[in-house]
Protein backbone atom coordinates (compact mmCIF):
# COMPACT_ATOMS: atom_id res chain seq x y z
CA UNK A 1 0.00 0.00 0.00
CA UNK A 2 3.10 2.28 0.92
CA UNK A 3 6.16 2.04 -0.54
CA UNK A 4 9.37 4.41 0.44
CA UNK A 5 11.98 3.06 -2.73
CA UNK A 6 15.46 4.02 -1.63
CA UNK A 7 14.35 7.59 -0.53
CA UNK A 8 16.73 10.50 0.75
CA UNK A 9 16.24 13.88 1.70
CA UNK A 10 19.07 16.33 1.53
CA UNK A 11 18.46 19.76 2.91
CA UNK A 12 22.74 20.31 2.37
CA UNK A 13 25.84 18.54 2.40
CA UNK A 14 25.77 18.83 6.89
CA UNK A 15 22.07 18.53 7.30
CA UNK A 16 21.02 15.40 5.42
CA UNK A 17 17.07 14.10 6.80
CA UNK A 18 17.20 10.87 5.34
CA UNK A 19 19.53 8.86 3.62
CA UNK A 20 18.11 5.36 1.56
CA UNK A 21 15.27 5.07 3.46
CA UNK A 22 12.85 2.04 2.27
CA UNK A 23 9.86 1.17 3.62
CA UNK A 24 7.02 -0.97 2.54
CA UNK A 25 3.57 -1.17 4.80
CA UNK A 26 0.81 -2.88 4.12
CA UNK A 27 -3.44 -2.27 4.20
CA UNK A 28 -4.82 -2.43 7.87
CA UNK A 29 -1.59 -2.37 9.32
CA UNK A 30 -0.91 -0.58 12.74
CA UNK A 31 3.07 0.54 12.44
CA UNK A 32 5.02 3.27 15.18
CA UNK A 33 7.56 5.13 13.84
CA UNK A 34 9.71 5.98 16.32
CA UNK A 35 13.05 7.66 16.88
CA UNK A 36 14.59 10.86 18.96
CA UNK A 37 13.90 14.11 17.74
CA UNK A 38 15.13 14.42 14.16
CA UNK A 39 16.13 10.95 13.43
CA UNK A 40 13.91 11.44 9.98
CA UNK A 41 10.22 10.61 11.12
CA UNK A 42 8.92 13.99 10.68
CA UNK A 43 10.52 13.79 7.15
CA UNK A 44 9.38 10.60 6.27
CA UNK A 45 5.64 11.72 6.86
CA UNK A 46 6.04 15.17 4.70
CA UNK A 47 7.64 13.29 1.65
CA UNK A 48 4.39 10.74 1.78
CA UNK A 49 1.90 13.45 1.61
CA UNK A 50 3.80 15.68 -0.56
CA UNK A 51 4.71 18.41 2.05
CA UNK A 52 8.01 17.88 0.33
CA UNK A 53 9.69 16.27 -2.48
CA UNK A 54 12.64 13.95 -1.97
CA UNK A 55 16.17 14.45 -2.93
CA UNK A 56 16.65 10.51 -4.19
CA UNK A 57 13.92 8.04 -4.63
CA UNK A 58 10.74 7.78 -4.97
CA UNK A 59 7.28 7.48 -2.64
CA UNK A 60 4.43 5.24 -3.59
CA UNK A 61 0.68 5.09 -2.43
CA UNK A 62 -1.40 3.24 -3.78
CA UNK A 63 0.77 2.12 -6.18
CA UNK A 64 0.96 6.02 -7.64
CA UNK A 65 3.69 8.05 -7.30
CA UNK A 66 3.32 10.79 -5.01
CA UNK A 67 5.22 12.73 -6.63
CA UNK A 68 4.55 12.90 -9.84
CA UNK A 69 1.24 14.07 -10.11
CA UNK A 70 0.38 17.61 -10.82
CA UNK A 71 -0.21 20.14 -7.64
CA UNK A 72 -4.17 19.70 -8.92
CA UNK A 73 -4.14 15.67 -8.31
CA UNK A 74 -3.10 16.68 -4.68
CA UNK A 75 -5.76 17.11 -3.13
CA UNK A 76 -7.58 14.19 -4.21
CA UNK A 77 -4.40 12.11 -2.42
CA UNK A 78 -4.65 14.25 0.33
CA UNK A 79 -8.13 12.93 0.55
CA UNK A 80 -7.39 9.36 1.03
CA UNK A 81 -5.16 10.35 3.56
CA UNK A 82 -6.05 11.59 6.94
CA UNK A 83 -3.35 13.69 9.20
CA UNK A 84 -3.10 14.70 12.98
CA UNK A 85 -0.59 17.04 13.65
CA UNK A 86 1.47 17.37 16.93
CA UNK A 87 0.43 21.17 17.22
CA UNK A 88 -3.30 20.09 15.85
CA UNK A 89 -3.24 22.90 13.42
CA UNK A 90 -7.05 23.46 13.46
CA UNK A 91 -8.59 26.21 11.57
CA UNK A 92 -8.88 28.99 14.23
CA UNK A 93 -11.62 30.79 13.36
CA UNK A 94 -13.98 27.68 12.47
CA UNK A 95 -16.03 25.86 15.06
CA UNK A 96 -15.25 21.88 15.92
CA UNK A 97 -18.30 21.13 14.06
CA UNK A 98 -16.94 23.14 11.05
CA UNK A 99 -13.38 22.18 11.10
CA UNK A 100 -14.82 18.64 11.10
CA UNK A 101 -17.24 19.29 8.09
CA UNK A 102 -14.54 21.73 6.22
CA UNK A 103 -12.51 18.01 5.38
CA UNK A 104 -15.80 16.90 3.74
CA UNK A 105 -16.66 20.14 2.00
CA UNK A 106 -13.17 20.40 0.48
CA UNK A 107 -14.09 17.03 -0.92
CA UNK A 108 -17.34 18.00 -2.51
CA UNK A 109 -19.59 15.53 -0.55
CA UNK A 110 -23.01 16.03 0.01
CA UNK A 111 -24.24 18.45 2.43
CA UNK A 112 -27.25 15.72 3.60
CA UNK A 113 -23.61 13.55 4.13
CA UNK A 114 -22.16 16.05 6.06
CA UNK A 115 -25.15 16.33 8.24
CA UNK A 116 -25.15 13.05 8.90
CA UNK A 117 -21.55 11.99 9.14
CA UNK A 118 -20.01 14.70 11.55
CA UNK A 119 -21.81 14.06 14.78
CA UNK A 120 -21.23 10.69 14.45
CA UNK A 121 -17.70 11.11 14.37
CA UNK A 122 -17.86 14.05 17.17
CA UNK A 123 -19.84 11.50 18.86
CA UNK A 124 -16.76 8.47 18.13
CA UNK A 125 -13.77 11.19 19.46
CA UNK A 126 -16.11 11.83 22.39
CA UNK A 127 -16.60 15.70 21.61
CA UNK A 128 -20.83 15.32 20.82
CA UNK A 129 -21.40 18.77 23.16
CA UNK A 130 -18.60 20.59 22.24
CA UNK A 131 -19.49 21.06 18.40
CA UNK A 132 -20.16 24.95 18.40
CA UNK A 133 -17.30 25.28 20.46
CA UNK A 134 -13.78 26.97 18.88
CA UNK A 135 -10.52 25.15 19.28
CA UNK A 136 -9.34 27.87 21.45
CA UNK A 137 -11.97 27.33 24.01
CA UNK A 138 -10.76 23.49 24.24
CA UNK A 139 -8.10 21.74 26.11
CA UNK A 140 -5.19 20.52 24.56
CA UNK A 141 -6.74 16.77 24.74
CA UNK A 142 -10.02 18.06 23.15
CA UNK A 143 -8.15 19.82 19.97
CA UNK A 144 -6.12 16.56 19.22
CA UNK A 145 -9.74 14.66 19.38
CA UNK A 146 -10.89 16.98 16.93
CA UNK A 147 -7.94 16.94 14.55
CA UNK A 148 -8.76 12.80 14.57
CA UNK A 149 -12.07 13.58 14.09
CA UNK A 150 -11.24 15.70 10.22
CA UNK A 151 -8.49 13.12 9.76
CA UNK A 152 -11.02 10.10 9.41
CA UNK A 153 -14.16 11.98 8.34
CA UNK A 154 -13.50 11.26 4.96
CA UNK A 155 -12.92 7.51 5.65
CA UNK A 156 -9.17 7.57 4.45
CA UNK A 157 -7.46 4.43 3.79
CA UNK A 158 -4.69 5.66 5.71
CA UNK A 159 -4.13 7.82 9.08
CA UNK A 160 -1.07 9.54 9.44
CA UNK A 161 -0.13 10.82 13.05
CA UNK A 162 2.99 12.97 13.61
CA UNK A 163 3.54 12.82 17.33
CA UNK A 164 -0.09 13.06 17.93
CA UNK A 165 0.39 12.74 21.67
CA UNK A 166 3.32 15.02 22.18
CA UNK A 167 1.53 17.50 23.55
CA UNK A 168 -0.68 16.35 25.66
CA UNK A 169 -1.06 14.68 29.73
CA UNK A 170 -0.95 10.93 30.76
CA UNK A 171 -4.87 10.57 29.95
CA UNK A 172 -5.85 12.55 27.31
CA UNK A 173 -2.70 10.60 25.81
CA UNK A 174 -4.57 7.06 26.39
CA UNK A 175 -7.78 8.81 24.77
CA UNK A 176 -6.00 9.37 21.92
CA UNK A 177 -4.22 6.43 21.28
CA UNK A 178 -7.40 4.36 22.11
CA UNK A 179 -9.07 6.12 19.25
CA UNK A 180 -6.21 5.35 16.37
CA UNK A 181 -6.68 1.42 17.69
CA UNK A 182 -10.28 1.67 17.42
CA UNK A 183 -10.20 3.31 14.28
CA UNK A 184 -7.42 0.70 12.96
CA UNK A 185 -10.28 -2.13 14.36
CA UNK A 186 -12.57 -0.42 11.51
CA UNK A 187 -9.69 -1.13 8.73
CA UNK A 188 -7.84 1.76 8.48
CA UNK A 189 -3.81 1.95 8.47
CA UNK A 190 -2.19 3.92 10.71
CA UNK A 191 1.34 5.42 11.01
CA UNK A 192 1.94 6.40 14.38
CA UNK A 193 5.14 8.60 14.87
CA UNK A 194 6.44 9.31 18.34
CA UNK A 195 9.20 8.71 21.05
CA UNK A 196 6.20 8.31 23.73
CA UNK A 197 7.90 4.57 24.87
CA UNK A 198 4.50 3.86 27.12
CA UNK A 199 2.43 4.08 24.01
CA UNK A 200 4.11 2.26 22.01
CA UNK A 201 4.98 -0.26 24.59
CA UNK A 202 1.08 -0.24 24.67
CA UNK A 203 0.18 -0.98 21.25
CA UNK A 204 2.24 -3.95 20.63
CA UNK A 205 2.09 -4.07 17.04
CA UNK A 206 4.98 -3.10 14.21
CA UNK A 207 7.78 -0.46 15.40
CA UNK A 208 9.89 1.05 12.78
CA UNK A 209 12.95 2.16 14.73
CA UNK A 210 14.72 5.42 13.12
CA UNK A 211 18.13 7.23 14.04
CA UNK A 212 20.10 9.46 11.74
CA UNK A 213 17.81 9.68 8.31
CA UNK A 214 18.17 5.72 8.59
CA UNK A 215 15.62 3.03 9.39
CA UNK A 216 17.95 0.93 12.13
CA UNK A 217 14.91 -1.53 13.41
CA UNK A 218 11.92 -2.76 12.03
CA UNK A 219 10.07 -5.36 14.44
CA UNK A 220 6.90 -7.08 13.81
CA UNK A 221 5.56 -7.17 17.70
CA UNK A 222 7.97 -4.62 18.90
CA UNK A 223 8.59 -2.82 21.59
CA UNK A 224 10.57 0.98 22.06
CA UNK A 225 14.04 0.07 22.14
CA UNK A 226 16.52 2.90 22.01
CA UNK B 1 -22.23 19.79 -7.78
CA UNK B 2 -20.38 23.44 -8.44
CA UNK B 3 -23.58 25.61 -7.22
CA UNK B 4 -22.82 23.88 -4.02
CA UNK B 5 -18.78 24.21 -4.34
CA UNK B 6 -19.38 28.25 -5.29
CA UNK B 7 -22.16 28.48 -2.49
CA UNK B 8 -19.99 27.29 0.31
CA UNK B 9 -17.19 29.18 -0.75
CA UNK B 10 -19.25 32.13 -0.21
CA UNK B 11 -20.69 31.63 2.97
CA UNK B 12 -17.07 30.75 4.16
CA UNK B 13 -15.88 34.07 2.71
CA UNK B 14 -18.97 35.82 4.70
CA UNK B 15 -19.12 33.76 8.05
CA UNK B 16 -14.55 34.65 8.23
CA UNK B 17 -15.57 38.35 7.46
CA UNK B 18 -17.16 38.71 10.51
CA UNK B 19 -15.45 36.27 12.55
CA UNK B 20 -12.19 38.23 11.51
CA UNK B 21 -13.78 41.20 12.57
CA UNK B 22 -10.87 43.18 13.32
CA UNK B 23 -8.24 42.37 10.43
CA UNK B 24 -11.87 42.70 8.58
CA UNK B 25 -11.76 46.23 9.94
CA UNK B 26 -8.18 47.45 9.85
CA UNK B 27 -8.28 46.57 6.08
CA UNK B 28 -11.56 48.07 5.32
CA UNK B 29 -9.80 51.81 6.83
CA UNK B 30 -7.16 51.10 4.63
CA UNK B 31 -9.29 50.62 1.83
CA UNK B 32 -11.53 53.08 2.44
CA UNK B 33 -8.40 55.89 2.47
CA UNK B 34 -7.75 54.72 -0.65
CA UNK B 35 -11.40 54.67 -2.30
CA UNK B 36 -11.62 58.18 -0.55
CA UNK B 37 -8.73 59.53 -3.03
CA UNK B 38 -10.10 58.43 -5.82
CA UNK B 39 -12.87 59.83 -5.18
CA UNK B 40 -11.45 63.39 -4.38
CA UNK B 41 -9.87 63.47 -7.72
CA UNK B 42 -13.31 62.37 -9.22
CA UNK B 43 -14.63 65.40 -7.39
CA UNK B 44 -11.11 67.63 -7.79
CA UNK B 45 -11.66 67.44 -11.65
CA UNK B 46 -15.07 68.05 -11.76
CA UNK B 47 -15.09 71.30 -9.32
CA UNK B 48 -11.50 72.39 -11.87
CA UNK B 49 -13.46 71.50 -14.93
CA UNK B 50 -16.27 73.44 -14.24
CA UNK B 51 -14.23 75.97 -12.92
CA UNK B 52 -12.04 76.44 -16.02
CA UNK B 53 -15.46 76.74 -18.11
CA UNK B 54 -16.64 79.54 -15.88
CA UNK B 55 -13.10 81.55 -16.42
CA UNK B 56 -12.87 80.21 -19.93
CA UNK B 57 -16.32 81.95 -20.52
CA UNK B 58 -15.36 85.24 -18.88
CA UNK B 59 -12.85 85.24 -22.05
CA UNK B 60 -14.23 86.62 -25.00
CA UNK B 61 -12.66 89.51 -27.53
CA UNK B 62 -14.57 92.71 -28.61
CA UNK B 63 -15.32 94.25 -32.02
CA UNK B 64 -15.67 97.79 -31.92
CA UNK B 65 -17.06 99.57 -34.84
CA UNK B 66 -16.48 103.18 -36.09
CA UNK B 67 -19.59 105.20 -35.48
CA UNK B 68 -20.27 106.03 -38.85
CA UNK B 69 -20.92 101.88 -39.63
CA UNK B 70 -24.04 100.66 -41.75
CA UNK B 71 -25.98 98.33 -39.16
CA UNK B 72 -26.46 96.02 -42.09
CA UNK B 73 -22.47 95.93 -42.85
CA UNK B 74 -22.32 94.93 -38.90
CA UNK B 75 -24.35 92.25 -39.29
CA UNK B 76 -23.45 90.58 -42.52
CA UNK B 77 -19.77 90.53 -40.37
CA UNK B 78 -21.41 88.79 -37.75
CA UNK B 79 -23.20 86.87 -39.81
CA UNK B 80 -19.33 86.07 -41.49
CA UNK B 81 -17.67 85.51 -37.68
CA UNK B 82 -20.82 83.15 -36.88
CA UNK B 83 -19.27 80.69 -39.44
CA UNK B 84 -15.58 80.14 -38.44
CA UNK B 85 -15.21 77.17 -37.12
CA UNK B 86 -13.85 78.17 -33.74
CA UNK B 87 -16.32 80.60 -32.93
CA UNK B 88 -18.51 79.51 -30.44
CA UNK B 89 -21.21 82.49 -29.94
CA UNK B 90 -20.91 86.05 -31.48
CA UNK B 91 -23.11 88.67 -29.64
CA UNK B 92 -24.61 91.84 -31.40
CA UNK B 93 -24.47 95.01 -29.45
CA UNK B 94 -25.71 97.82 -31.33
CA UNK B 95 -24.77 101.70 -31.07
CA UNK B 96 -27.99 102.60 -29.15
CA UNK B 97 -27.49 99.44 -26.83
CA UNK B 98 -23.59 100.54 -25.91
CA UNK B 99 -24.70 104.17 -25.09
CA UNK B 100 -27.15 102.63 -22.72
CA UNK B 101 -25.00 100.21 -20.99
CA UNK B 102 -22.17 103.30 -20.92
CA UNK B 103 -25.07 104.96 -19.11
CA UNK B 104 -26.19 102.57 -16.63
CA UNK B 105 -22.39 101.90 -15.59
CA UNK B 106 -21.38 105.57 -15.15
CA UNK B 107 -25.05 106.06 -13.30
CA UNK B 108 -22.79 107.67 -10.52
CA UNK B 109 -20.88 110.26 -12.66
CA UNK B 110 -23.19 113.36 -13.31
CA UNK B 111 -20.19 115.46 -15.14
CA UNK B 112 -19.45 112.36 -17.58
CA UNK B 113 -23.87 112.14 -18.03
CA UNK B 114 -23.91 115.89 -18.92
CA UNK B 115 -21.37 115.68 -21.19
CA UNK B 116 -22.49 112.70 -23.21
CA UNK B 117 -26.27 114.57 -23.05
CA UNK B 118 -24.61 117.30 -24.78
CA UNK B 119 -23.27 115.87 -27.95
CA UNK B 120 -26.25 115.89 -30.61
CA UNK B 121 -25.11 112.72 -32.02
CA UNK B 122 -24.23 109.04 -30.27
CA UNK B 123 -20.03 109.01 -29.66
CA UNK B 124 -20.12 105.04 -29.74
CA UNK B 125 -20.26 102.41 -32.50
CA UNK B 126 -21.57 98.93 -32.41
CA UNK B 127 -19.99 95.91 -31.03
CA UNK B 128 -19.81 92.33 -31.74
CA UNK B 129 -18.67 90.39 -28.72
CA UNK B 130 -17.15 87.02 -29.70
CA UNK B 131 -16.55 83.65 -27.61
CA UNK B 132 -14.09 81.32 -29.16
CA UNK B 133 -14.52 77.63 -28.06
CA UNK B 134 -10.73 77.09 -26.94
CA UNK B 135 -9.03 79.81 -25.48
CA UNK B 136 -6.09 78.98 -27.60
CA UNK B 137 -8.33 79.70 -30.78
CA UNK B 138 -8.88 83.58 -29.64
CA UNK B 139 -5.55 84.49 -31.74
CA UNK B 140 -7.08 82.93 -35.05
CA UNK B 141 -10.12 84.79 -34.66
CA UNK B 142 -8.51 87.91 -33.84
CA UNK B 143 -6.22 87.57 -36.69
CA UNK B 144 -9.17 86.83 -39.08
CA UNK B 145 -10.81 90.28 -37.75
CA UNK B 146 -7.34 92.45 -38.32
CA UNK B 147 -7.11 91.16 -41.60
CA UNK B 148 -10.72 92.49 -42.77
CA UNK B 149 -9.90 95.54 -41.12
CA UNK B 150 -6.68 96.39 -42.80
CA UNK B 151 -8.08 95.31 -46.34
CA UNK B 152 -9.52 98.57 -47.44
CA UNK B 153 -8.79 102.18 -46.11
CA UNK B 154 -12.41 102.73 -45.64
CA UNK B 155 -13.01 99.77 -43.29
CA UNK B 156 -16.09 100.09 -40.78
CA UNK B 157 -13.71 98.05 -37.76
CA UNK B 158 -12.66 100.69 -35.47
CA UNK B 159 -10.11 98.12 -33.03
CA UNK B 160 -10.17 94.57 -31.48
CA UNK B 161 -9.39 94.81 -28.05
CA UNK B 162 -7.70 91.21 -28.06
CA UNK B 163 -4.60 92.85 -28.89
CA UNK B 164 -4.92 94.44 -25.32
CA UNK B 165 -5.95 91.39 -23.77
CA UNK B 166 -3.35 89.35 -25.39
CA UNK B 167 -0.85 89.02 -22.65
CA UNK B 168 -4.22 88.01 -20.14
CA UNK B 169 -5.35 85.33 -22.75
CA UNK B 170 -1.69 83.73 -23.50
CA UNK B 171 -1.51 83.56 -19.65
CA UNK B 172 -4.31 81.76 -18.68
CA UNK B 173 -4.22 79.46 -21.78
CA UNK B 174 -1.14 78.38 -20.60
CA UNK B 175 -1.83 78.14 -16.40
CA UNK B 176 -4.96 75.95 -17.92
CA UNK B 177 -2.54 73.38 -19.77
CA UNK B 178 -0.80 72.90 -17.06
CA UNK B 179 -3.29 72.62 -14.36
CA UNK B 180 -4.73 69.99 -16.35
CA UNK B 181 -0.97 68.11 -17.12
CA UNK B 182 -0.15 68.75 -13.48
CA UNK B 183 -3.94 67.12 -12.03
CA UNK B 184 -3.31 64.14 -14.35
CA UNK B 185 -0.18 63.18 -13.38
CA UNK B 186 -0.96 64.03 -9.10
CA UNK B 187 -4.04 61.77 -9.98
CA UNK B 188 -1.92 58.43 -11.15
CA UNK B 189 0.54 58.94 -8.69
CA UNK B 190 -1.76 58.88 -6.00
CA UNK B 191 -3.84 56.41 -7.52
CA UNK B 192 -0.69 54.27 -7.84
CA UNK B 193 0.30 55.07 -4.38
CA UNK B 194 -3.04 53.88 -3.22
CA UNK B 195 -3.37 51.06 -5.02
CA UNK B 196 0.01 50.00 -3.45
CA UNK B 197 -0.98 50.15 0.04
CA UNK B 198 -3.86 48.52 -0.34
CA UNK B 199 -2.36 45.17 -1.85
CA UNK B 200 0.02 45.31 1.05
CA UNK B 201 -2.31 45.63 3.61
CA UNK B 202 -4.42 43.00 2.07
CA UNK B 203 -1.16 40.64 2.01
CA UNK B 204 -0.72 40.99 5.34
CA UNK B 205 -3.94 40.18 6.58
CA UNK B 206 -3.81 37.08 4.67
CA UNK B 207 -0.28 36.11 5.87
CA UNK B 208 -2.08 35.98 9.14
CA UNK B 209 -3.82 33.15 7.82
CA UNK B 210 -0.98 31.58 5.84
CA UNK B 211 -0.56 28.21 7.95
CA UNK B 212 -4.76 27.86 7.75
CA UNK B 213 -4.37 27.53 3.81
CA UNK B 214 -1.64 25.10 4.11
CA UNK B 215 -3.51 23.14 6.77
CA UNK B 216 -6.28 23.40 3.85
CA UNK B 217 -4.25 21.72 1.32
CA UNK B 218 -2.70 19.12 3.93
CA UNK B 219 -6.63 18.21 4.85
CA UNK B 220 -7.56 17.99 0.80
CA UNK B 221 -8.50 21.42 -0.28
CA UNK B 222 -8.64 22.07 -4.01
CA UNK B 223 -6.24 25.52 -4.37
CA UNK B 224 -10.13 27.07 -5.64
CA UNK B 225 -11.81 25.61 -2.38
CA UNK B 226 -8.91 27.16 -0.02
CA UNK B 227 -8.46 30.35 -1.81
CA UNK B 228 -12.15 30.86 -2.80
CA UNK B 229 -13.32 31.98 0.57
CA UNK B 230 -10.51 34.85 0.85
CA UNK B 231 -11.16 36.32 -2.81
CA UNK B 232 -14.94 36.60 -1.49
CA UNK B 233 -13.67 38.43 1.47
CA UNK B 234 -11.59 40.74 -0.39
CA UNK B 235 -14.67 41.37 -2.16
CA UNK B 236 -16.20 42.34 1.03
CA UNK B 237 -13.51 44.78 1.91
CA UNK B 238 -14.19 46.17 -0.94
CA UNK B 239 -17.82 46.85 -0.90
CA UNK B 240 -17.73 47.59 2.42
CA UNK B 241 -15.44 50.31 1.88
CA UNK B 242 -16.76 51.69 -1.63
CA UNK B 243 -20.14 52.79 0.92
CA UNK B 244 -18.23 54.10 3.81
CA UNK B 245 -16.53 56.40 1.61
CA UNK B 246 -19.13 57.66 -0.42
CA UNK B 247 -21.11 57.86 3.30
CA UNK B 248 -18.49 60.17 4.48
CA UNK B 249 -18.09 62.17 1.47
CA UNK B 250 -22.03 63.40 2.15
CA UNK B 251 -20.29 65.61 5.53
CA UNK B 252 -17.43 67.10 4.31
CA UNK B 253 -19.35 68.02 0.57
CA UNK B 254 -22.07 69.76 2.24
CA UNK B 255 -19.09 71.56 4.48
CA UNK B 256 -16.84 72.43 1.58
CA UNK B 257 -19.79 73.56 -1.23
CA UNK B 258 -20.12 76.85 0.03
CA UNK B 259 -16.44 77.46 0.27
CA UNK B 260 -16.06 76.63 -3.78
CA UNK B 261 -19.32 77.75 -4.44
CA UNK B 262 -17.73 81.48 -2.96
CA UNK B 263 -14.63 81.20 -5.29
CA UNK B 264 -16.27 80.35 -8.43
CA UNK B 265 -19.82 81.16 -8.32
CA UNK B 266 -22.07 78.65 -10.25
CA UNK B 267 -20.04 75.84 -9.32
CA UNK B 268 -22.17 73.26 -7.13
CA UNK B 269 -20.35 70.63 -5.96
CA UNK B 270 -22.92 69.50 -4.10
CA UNK B 271 -25.47 68.90 -6.80
CA UNK B 272 -22.71 67.03 -8.71
CA UNK B 273 -22.36 64.61 -5.80
CA UNK B 274 -26.12 63.99 -5.96
CA UNK B 275 -26.52 64.27 -9.49
CA UNK B 276 -23.60 61.60 -10.09
CA UNK B 277 -23.90 59.55 -6.60
CA UNK B 278 -25.12 56.75 -8.73
CA UNK B 279 -22.06 57.08 -10.69
CA UNK B 280 -19.25 57.66 -8.75
CA UNK B 281 -20.92 54.76 -6.40
CA UNK B 282 -20.32 52.82 -9.42
CA UNK B 283 -16.59 53.18 -9.77
CA UNK B 284 -15.62 52.93 -6.06
CA UNK B 285 -17.21 50.16 -5.92
CA UNK B 286 -16.00 48.43 -9.27
CA UNK B 287 -12.24 49.88 -8.37
CA UNK B 288 -12.74 48.66 -4.33
CA UNK B 289 -13.73 44.83 -5.30
CA UNK B 290 -11.34 44.85 -8.18
CA UNK B 291 -8.38 45.94 -6.87
CA UNK B 292 -8.79 43.66 -2.74
CA UNK B 293 -9.79 40.53 -4.51
CA UNK B 294 -7.12 40.51 -7.10
CA UNK B 295 -4.48 41.72 -4.00
CA UNK B 296 -6.25 38.24 -2.31
CA UNK B 297 -5.83 35.92 -4.93
CA UNK B 298 -2.22 37.45 -5.60
CA UNK B 299 -0.94 36.86 -1.83
CA UNK B 300 -3.34 33.72 -1.29
CA UNK B 301 -1.01 32.30 -4.38
CA UNK B 302 1.87 32.32 -2.36
CA UNK B 303 0.56 29.89 -0.09
CA UNK B 304 -1.04 27.31 -2.06
CA UNK B 305 2.49 26.26 -3.47
CA UNK B 306 1.93 23.02 -0.72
Amino acid sequence: MIFFDKVSKIYSKTSIALEGVSLSIGPKEFVSLVGHSGAGKSTLLKLLLAEEAPSKGSVYFESVNVHSLPRRKLSLLRRKIGVVFQEFRLLSNKTVYENVAFAMEAAGRLSKEIEENVPFVLDLVGLTDKGSRFPDELSGGERQKVAIARAIINRPDLVVADEPTGNLDPVSTREVVSIFEKINKLGTTIILATHNKEVVDSLGRRVVTMEKGKIIRDDKSGRYQT
Amino acid sequence: MIFTKIKRVTKAGFVNFWRNGWVSLAAILVVVITLFAIGSLIFSKAVMESALNHIENKVDITVYFKNNAEEKDVLAMKDIVAELSEVKSVEYVSADKALADFKERHKDNATLLQSIEELDKNPLGAALNIKAKEISQYGSVAKFLDGKSDSSGDSIIDKVNYFQNKKIIDRLSNILDSAKKLGLIVSLVLALVSILVTFNTIRLAIYSSRDEIEVMRLVGASNRFASGPFIVEGAMYGFFSALIAMIIFYPIIVWVDPKIASVFSGVSLFRYYIDNFGQIFAILLGVGVFICSVSSLIAVRRYLKI
